[in-house]
C-alpha cells in the first residue's frame, strides 16, 4: 500500500448528499481484473454517454478537473453497496483523498485499506470549499496528514480528526493483516475461552 | 452488579479479542460468507502467501452472476465469458482455500448468499457474521450481528477469523401495534427508512423491537434486517424468541440434540436487559404503516402507495431537495402525481430481500386467477425455496398468470448476470436498491413488497395491493 503523507492537488467537486457506490462504479464492471484499469469505470454512466464518449459537462471531463487528485463529496458519501471497486476506481484515476462531511462506514474503511485518505470536515466547511472550487475551477487544496490540516483554496487551514492508529497506518502504508498476525497468540487465547462457552461452534481444526 | 445491557452490547463484547489505544477493536468472527465478488481477496491471499484460518467457517455461494434460465446446461448456461470466469474462479478459489461449503451453480442447495445460510441454520443468536456484501445484515433476524465488508477486510477475516472495527452505538427502532392486511415486513422497513433517512443509522447497530416486529415470521425479520444498510446502519437485529429456535432446530449447521439445551440457554441470555440505555430510539406505529413504494433514487424517497410524488421544493433540507430534483428528472416523474398512477414496464420478484417462500406465497396470492399486463419474472432465492414453492404449486399459479418462473440468483436486483432493464424502462421490484442504473443503465426502479409487485404486474401500474386481496 502506498503511504499517504501530504498532498497538494487540484480538487474536483462532486458535492451531492448520499452518493452511492453504484454511481461511483456500476456493478457490471466489478467482474474486471484490476489490470483492466478501474479508472475507466469511475462514474462510468455519468462520465460517458451511451456510445462511450465523454460528456463534456461532467465534472471530471472538464479541463480544470481532469488532473484532480482530491474529491469533495457530500454527506454519507459512498453509501449503499460495500464494493471496494469504488475505491479502486477513484485510486486508479489518481485520487488519493476525499473530503466530505461524513462517509458510509464501508467506504471509509475501504479507503483506509487502500491508502486513500477520507478527510472529515464540518458540512459548512465542505460547502465552502465546494463553493470556492466552483468560483475558481482548478484551485488546489493541500492536505497534511501528520499535522491533520487541510488548507482550503482560500488559504484558510482546517484541522481534521483521524484515529491515531489509522493515521499511522496510512503514513506507513501498512495493511491490517500484518498487524493482526502479531496478535496470533491473543486470538488463540480468545478462542480457547470462547469455544468453551459455545462449544457447538468450534471449528473442525480445534476439535479433538 | 452488572449494568443493564443491550443485546448488541452483549454480543459485541463477547467477541472482543483486543483493542487499540484509539478504540478500534479486534473482533472475532463466527462465520463469513462470500460470493463471486471478492476474488480480489483470494488473489491477495495467494500473492501474500497466506492461507485461510478456518475454511469451515466460510460459506461460498455463486449467486450474483448466476443465470436464471437454462440452468440444466450447468456452467454452459452462462453466456457472458466474464461472468463465467467469476463463477468458475469462485470454485477454484474455494478449492484452493479448502472451503468445502461452496454452493456453486449446479449445487442442489445453490442460492443467494443471504438466503441459503438461514436454510442451513448457520445464523444463530449471539454470532458475529461477516460477508462480502452489505446485505449480510440479513442474518440479524436471528439475533446475530451480521454486516458486510469490502474485499480487503474479507481477506483479513479469511486470514485471521477476526476484523478491526470501531464499535457502533446501539439504536432501537420500535414498531408497535399490528400490521394491517396487505402490509409486510418490506413496507415496515421502507417506512422506517422514510422516517429516519438513508443516513439515519450511520454509526449505529439497530435493534428492531415492538409487537409488530415480534409478529413477523423469521422470513419477515430477514427482509427487515436485510435493508438496515439502506438506513445507513451496517447491522440490524431482532431478539431471538421461540420462532428463532423453532427455525433453527434440526438444521445442519445448528447445534445438534446433545448441545441444544446449552445453546438455547446461552441464546436466551442475550436479550436486551430491562432498563438498558439506547443512545438513540425511533418509534413507529405498525397500524399506521401502509403499503409503500419508492419514487426516487434513494431509499428514503418513498411514500405510502396512496400518496403523491412530493414537491422537492417543499423539503427544508437543501441536500435532500437537490437530491430529489435530480432523482425526479432521472425517474421521469413530476411532483403531485399520484404514486398509484405510475405505469411500469416490467416486474421483478426476487433478491436477498424478498425471494423466500413467504414472499412468493404473498405474490402468488395476488397473481392467482389474474393475468400479468407487463412482463414479470419470479426468481426464487434458492434451489430449496424453488423446490418448496413447486411442491405447493406456486410456480403453476405464476405461470398461469403469465409470470416467468426462473432459477435462483441475485438476478435483476443488481443485473450482474444480464437480467436487466433497457434504458428508460421502469420496474416495480422487490429488491433493495432504487439507485441510478442499478437494474441496468438508465433503469428506473420502484421498490415495493412482493404482493405490491404482483399487483403491479397484473395492473401495469403501482396499484394498491389491498384492492386485490
Amino acid at each position: 500500500m502506498e503511504p499517504f503523507v501530504s498532498l497538494t492537488a487540484v480538487v474536483a467537486p462532486y458535492y451531492f448528499a448520499d452518493v452511492d457506490t453504484d454511481r461511483i462504479i456500476p456493478h457490471r464492471f466489478l467482474r474486471k481484473p484490476l489490470s483492466a484499469g478501474y479508472r475507466n469505470f469511475l462514474f462510468h454512466d455519468e462520465r460517458l454517454d451511451a456510445e462511450g464518449r465523454e460528456r463534456p459537462d461532467f465534472v471530471l471531463n472538464r479541463p480544470p478537473y481532469r488532473s484532480a487528485r482530491i474529491l469533495v463529496g457530500g454527506r454519507n458519501f459512498g453509501c449503499g453497496s460495500a464494493r471496494e471497486g469504488a475505491v479502486y476506481a477513484l485510486q486508479d484515476r489518481g485520487f488519493r483523498a476525499v473530503i466530505a462531511p461524513s462517509y458510509a462506514d464501508f467506504f471509509r474503511e475501504n479507503c483506509m485499506q487502500n491508502g486513500v485518505l477520507p478527510v472529515v470536515l464540518d458540512e459548512s466547511i465542505v460547502a465552502a470549499i465546494a463553493g470556492q472550487i466552483q468560483a475558481s475551477p482548478g484551485s488546489t487544496v493541500a492536505i497534511d496528514l501528520p499535522g491533520q490540516v487541510v488548507r482550503a483554496p482560500d488559504g484558510i487551514r482546517h484541522r481534521f480528526e483521524i484515529d491515531p492508529s489509522r493515521k499511522e497506518q496510512l503514513l506507513r502504508g501498512l495493511d491490517d493483516i500484518g498487524l493482526t498476525l502479531q496478535r496470533t497468540a491473543a486470538i488463540g487465547a480468545f478462542e480457547n475461552a470462547y469455544y468453551r462457552r459455545v462449544p457447538w461452534l468450534r471449528p473442525v481444526a480445534l476439535r479433538q | 452488579m452488572c449494568a443493564a445491557m443491550t443485546m448488541f452490547d452483549k454480543i459485541w463484547d463477547m467477541h472482543v479479542v483486543g483493542e487499540r489505544e484509539d478504540g478500534e477493536q479486534l473482533m472475532y468472527v463466527d462465520y463469513n460468507v462470500v460470493s463471486e465478488g471478492p476474488f480480489y481477496a483470494f488473489n491477495g491471499l495467494r500473492q501474500e502467501g497466506r492461507g485461510v484460518r478456518y475454511p469451515d467457517k466460510t460459506l461460498a455461494m455463486a449467486d450474483h452472476y448466476a443465470p436464471t434460465t437454462g440452468r440444466d446446461r450447468g456452467i454452459d448456461s452462462v453466456a457472458d465469458p466474464e461472468a463465467r470466469v467469476m463463477i468458475e474462479q469462485l470454485a477454484v478459489n474455494t478449492a484452493w482455500a479448502g472451503i468445502t461449503r461452496h454452493y456453486g451453480l449446479t449445487h442442489p442447495q445453490q442460492g443467494i448468499m443471504h438466503v441459503v445460510p438461514a436454510e442451513l441454520g448457520m445464523p444463530q443468536p449471539g454470532m458475529i457474521i461477516t460477508g462480502a456484501d452489505s446485505h449480510t445484515s440479513t442474518n440479524g433476524a436471528f439475533g446475530a450481528c451480521g454486516f458486510g465488508l469490502g474485499a480487503s477486510q474479507v481477506k483479513h477475516v479469511l486470514a485471521t477469523q477476526t476484523i478491526w472495527l470501531r464499535k457502533p452505538k446501539p439504536m432501537r427502532v420500535w414498531v408497535d401495534g399490528t400490521l394491517g392486511g396487505g402490509v409486510s415486513a418490506k413496507d415496515v422497513i421502507l417506512a422506517i427508512i422514510a422516517r429516519i433517512g438513508v443516513g439515519g443509522g450511520v454509526g449505529f447497530a439497530l435493534e428492531y423491537a415492538g409487537s409488530a416486529i415480534r409478529g413477523l415470521s423469521m422470513e419477515g425479520r430477514m427482509t427487515l434486517c436485510n435493508m438496515s444498510i439502506e438506513a445507513g446502519a451496517r447491522m440490524g437485529m431482532v431478539a431471538p424468541d421461540g420462532k428463532t429456535f423453532e427455525h433453527l432446530r434440526g438444521r445442519e449447521l445448528a447445534p445438534q440434540a446433545d448441545e441444544w439445551a446449552q445453546a438455547e440457554k446461552f441464546w436466551r441470555s442475550l436479550l436486551t436487559d430491562e432498563g438498558a440505555q439506547f443512545p438513540r430510539e425511533a418509534r413507529l406505529q405498525g397500524d399506521a404503516i401502509e403499503p409503500m413504494a419508492t419514487w426516487g433514487t434513494s431509499l428514503d424517497e418513498a411514500s405510502p402507495v396512496g400518496g403523491r410524488i412530493p414537491d422537492p421544493g417543499s423539503f427544508a433540507d437543501p441536500g435532500r431537495r437537490g437530491r430529489a430534483e435530480k432523482a425526479l428528472a432521472y425517474m421521469g416523474l413530476t411532483p403531485g402525481m399520484p404514486i398509484a398512477d405510475i405505469q411500469v414496464d416490467r416486474v421483478f420478484i426476487g433478491s436477498c430481500t424478498n425471494a423466500r417462500l413467504e414472499d412468493l406465497r404473498a405474490a402468488a396470492k395476488v397473481a392467482r386467477g389474474r393475468k400479468a399486463r407487463v412482463p414479470a419474472m419470479v426468481v426464487p432465492g434458492s434451489m430449496t425455496v424453488k423446490r418448496h414453492a413447486e411442491e405447493e404449486g406456486l410456480h403453476e399459479v405464476f405461470l398461469r398468470a403469465g409470470f416467468e418462473w426462473r432459477d435462483p440468483g441475485c438476478s435483476m436486483c443488481v443485473s450482474a448476470n444480464g437480467d436487466r432493464l433497457a434504458p428508460g424502462e421502469r420496474s416495480a421490484s422487490t429488491s433493495n436498491r432504487n439507485f441510478e442504473g442499478r437494474q441496468g443503465r438508465g433503469s428506473r426502479t420502484h421498490i415495493v413488497s412482493p404482493a405490491m409487485a404482483a399487483a403491479a404486474a397484473v395492473s401495469g401500474r403501482l396499484a394498491d395491493v389491498r384492492d386485490f386481496l
